[in-house]
């Protein structure tokens, strides 16, 4: 395999147009991103940051009103957007399958789990009932399902929460897709169980050289499973880079903040950190940085002209003022803020 | 004091027979049974052919009155055809096209809610507009028109049945659509690569089918109603065939002479199946699918 990433966004944004054409949202916005083959990037925002359009945008599943609207995403080589819905429907599950918000509710409670983690298996290669279901007991002991052969011919009112989706889990990685897209995956988990599916996915990873993207609003989450991190804000990758660097030196006051306000053991402050104000209305974005509202190191520039990505060092991009990274740059940038 | 209830009903009735549930219509379900079973069975139960007749014992009473003979316990007719032998053939008739009337209609309703409701859009809109305008028209009289132009027969009924009541499944069926569509397996299926045929069929179909079941019962009685009224009015089954409402149009005339018997007993008969029907149907609804109850 050559260096060309798996997975590679080049300035991709995707907007909800209303229906008179007046207000545009831009929901994902000008976002840059690859991912290597067997890497694992996770994408951090708060909610309405664009996180999930984007992880529909990818799969090309974005509701009606919505359009991707520019850019390129380029996958194993080809470019998505060029494919037709037929063999976009081919791409789908088959080499770029997805875990939804709620894999308790994606189960269908009408079919065995059999029928449905050989689903994918019977859509996309032609497998005969039996090979499926073959495929399916296979399936469910590589997720740790115990007794493997006796749960395929059960329904999911059979299955414990953790168990659902675990083979929710089996079911994307039925047909060995190159890149799994995982979306919020344990929010409705307790946390033991959700340690556990984390682990899980991590061997599953490895074992299959699965690619993941993980989509979450929990920085512990992507401490323990990311190599690369896209920070979110208001549809824009707003900082990115190795998570490791990012964690020790984040350079936008955003990501400042979102690891400023993780509670730790040992705090002894009476109250919780939180970012000040509200993110900012997605159709009516301010002209500069739209996170000048809230930010505490904001000056004159930021609220008059939006920061492009700045590169900040190997593999590393932020989108502010405050990382211009060469010297006359910064020298303008302090007479602008005198001025 | 505090008393502290069990938690009974529901989670307990669960595990019990469907018999033994709460509320479950013993007598209408009993009674619906019986009919079948008549209907089935009618060439052995019926003590004579419902068809032919004899002039010489017409307008015969039932048994207990005056004149009446325990060979013909229901009397005659006026041509001499025995009244009980007859409503058990017509019993045949009733639950054929009341059933068969049920499936076209919600066959092709079923069909054009899920399609309707699923894809949305312009076939959305073309179905609805279709489903309103069938909505507006009477469903009597546009039964009529159309069993005027085909001409009656006891298939020609079934069809004009089904054509007029489709669209309260369809109504029904695409509001239900519209929300499964929304649950989280009908998108795992579609980011798994399935395509739109196969999750309707694989994946809505299954889950509208308890909707459509208790609406197909409540239809029942619709239907064997606008059967009994069509043959009544004679652009139904034809005669000699013993429909219910032929042998209440048949016997209407007798009435002002006496000759009673020829309408009362259709006529239960057809009030019997219907309200057992809509009992039956009105359990089933609040049982299966409270979002119904409006309807």
């Amino acid at each position: 395999m050559s260096s060309e990433p798996l997975l590679s966004l080049e300035n991709l944004s995707a907007h909800y147009v209303s229906q008179q054409g007046t207000r545009v949202v831009r929901a994902v916005d000008d976002v840059t991103l690859s991912l290597k083959a067997g890497g694992t990037l996770g994408i951090v925002g708060e909610s309405g940051s664009g996180k999930s359009t984007l992880a529909l945008t990818i799969l090309r599943l974005l509701p009606p009103a919505a359009r991707i609207v520019s850019g390129r995403m380029m996958f194993e080589g080809e470019n998505l957007l060029d494919k037709s819905d037929t063999e976009m429907r081919q791409v789908r599950g088959k080499r770029i399958a997805m875990i939804l918000q709620d894999p308790m509710a994606s189960l269908n409670p009408l079919f065995t789990i059999g029928d449905q983690v050989g689903e994918p298996l019977r859509v996309h290669d032609g497998a005969s009932r039996a090979t499926a279901w073959q495929r399916a007991v296979a399936l469910l002991k590589s997720v740790r399902i115990a007794s493997p052969e006796t749960r395929v011919s059960q329904f999911p009112h059979e299955m414990s929460g953790g168990m659902r989706q675990r083979i929710v889990g089996a079911i994307g990685i039925s047909c060995e897709p190159r890149l799994l897209i995982a979306d919020e995956p344990t929010t409705s988990l307790d946390l033991t169980i959700q340690a556990q599916y984390l682990s899980l996915l991590r061997e599953l990873q490895r074992e299959h050289g699965l690619a993941l993207i993980f989509i979450t609003h929990n920085l512990g989450i992507v401490a323990k499973m990311c190599d690369q991190l896209a920070v979110m804000y208001a549809g824009k990758v707003v900082e990115q880079g190795p998570v490791s660097q990012i964690f020790s030196t984040p350079v936008h006051p955003y990501t400042k903040a979102l690891l400023g306000s993780i509670p730790r053991m040992t705090d002894n402050r009476d109250h919780l950190t939180a970012i000040e104000g509200q993110p900012p209305d997605l159709a009516s974005l301010p002209p500069g940085c739209s996170f000048a509202a809230r930010c505490p190191m904001a000056f004159g520039r930021c609220r008059d002209e939006a920061p492009p990505e700045f590169a900040v060092g190997e593999g590393r991009t932020a989108r502010c003022w405050l990382a211009v990274p060469n010297a006359d740059a910064k020298a303008a940038m302090e007479r602008s803020n005198v001025a | 004091m505090t008393v502290i209830t069990p938690v009974t009903t529901e989670t307990v009735a669960s595990s019990a027979p469907f018999w033994r549930l709460k509320g479950f219509p013993v007598i209408p379900v009993s009674i619906l049974l019986f009919i079948a079973f008549v209907a089935v069975f009618a060439d052995v139960l019926a003590p004579h052919d419902p068809q032919i007749g004899s002039l010489a014992r017409r307008f015969k009473p039932p048994f207990w009155l005056e004149g009446g003979s325990l060979a013909y316990p229901l009397g005659t007719d006026h041509v001499g055809r025995d009244v009980l032998s007859r409503l058990i053939f017509g019993a045949r008739v009733s639950m054929v096209v009341g059933i068969t009337a049920v499936l076209v209609a919600g066959s092709i309703g079923t069909l054009l809610g899920i399609v309707s409701g699923y894809l949305g859009g312009w076939a959305d809109q073309v179905v609805m507009r279709i489903t309103d305008t069938w909505l507006a028209l009477p469903a009597l009289t546009f039964a009529i028109f159309l069993a005027a132009i085909v001409g009656p027969s006891e298939l020609n009924i079934i069809l004009i049945l089904g054509l007029v009541y489709w669209t309260r499944y369809a109504r029904v069926i695409r509001g239900e659509v519209l929300s499964l569509k929304q649950r989280e397996f009908v998108r795992l299926a579609i980011v798994a690569g399935c395509s739109k045929s196969l999750i309707m069929w694989r994946h809505i179909l299954p889950n509208v089918i308890n909707s459509a079941v208790v609406l197909a019962t409540l239809m029942l009685g619709v239907v064997i109603v606008t059967e009994a009224s069509l043959s009544f009015l004679g652009v139904g089954v034809p005669p000699p065939k013993p429909a219910w409402g032929l042998m209440m149009a048949d016997g209407k005339k007798g009435l002002m002479v006496g000759y009673w018997w020829l309408t009362v007993f259709p006529g239960i008969c057809i009030m019997l199946m219907v309200l057992s029907a809509n009992l039956l149907g009105d359990w089933l609804r609040v049982k299966f699918d409270p979002q119904l109850r409006q309807l």
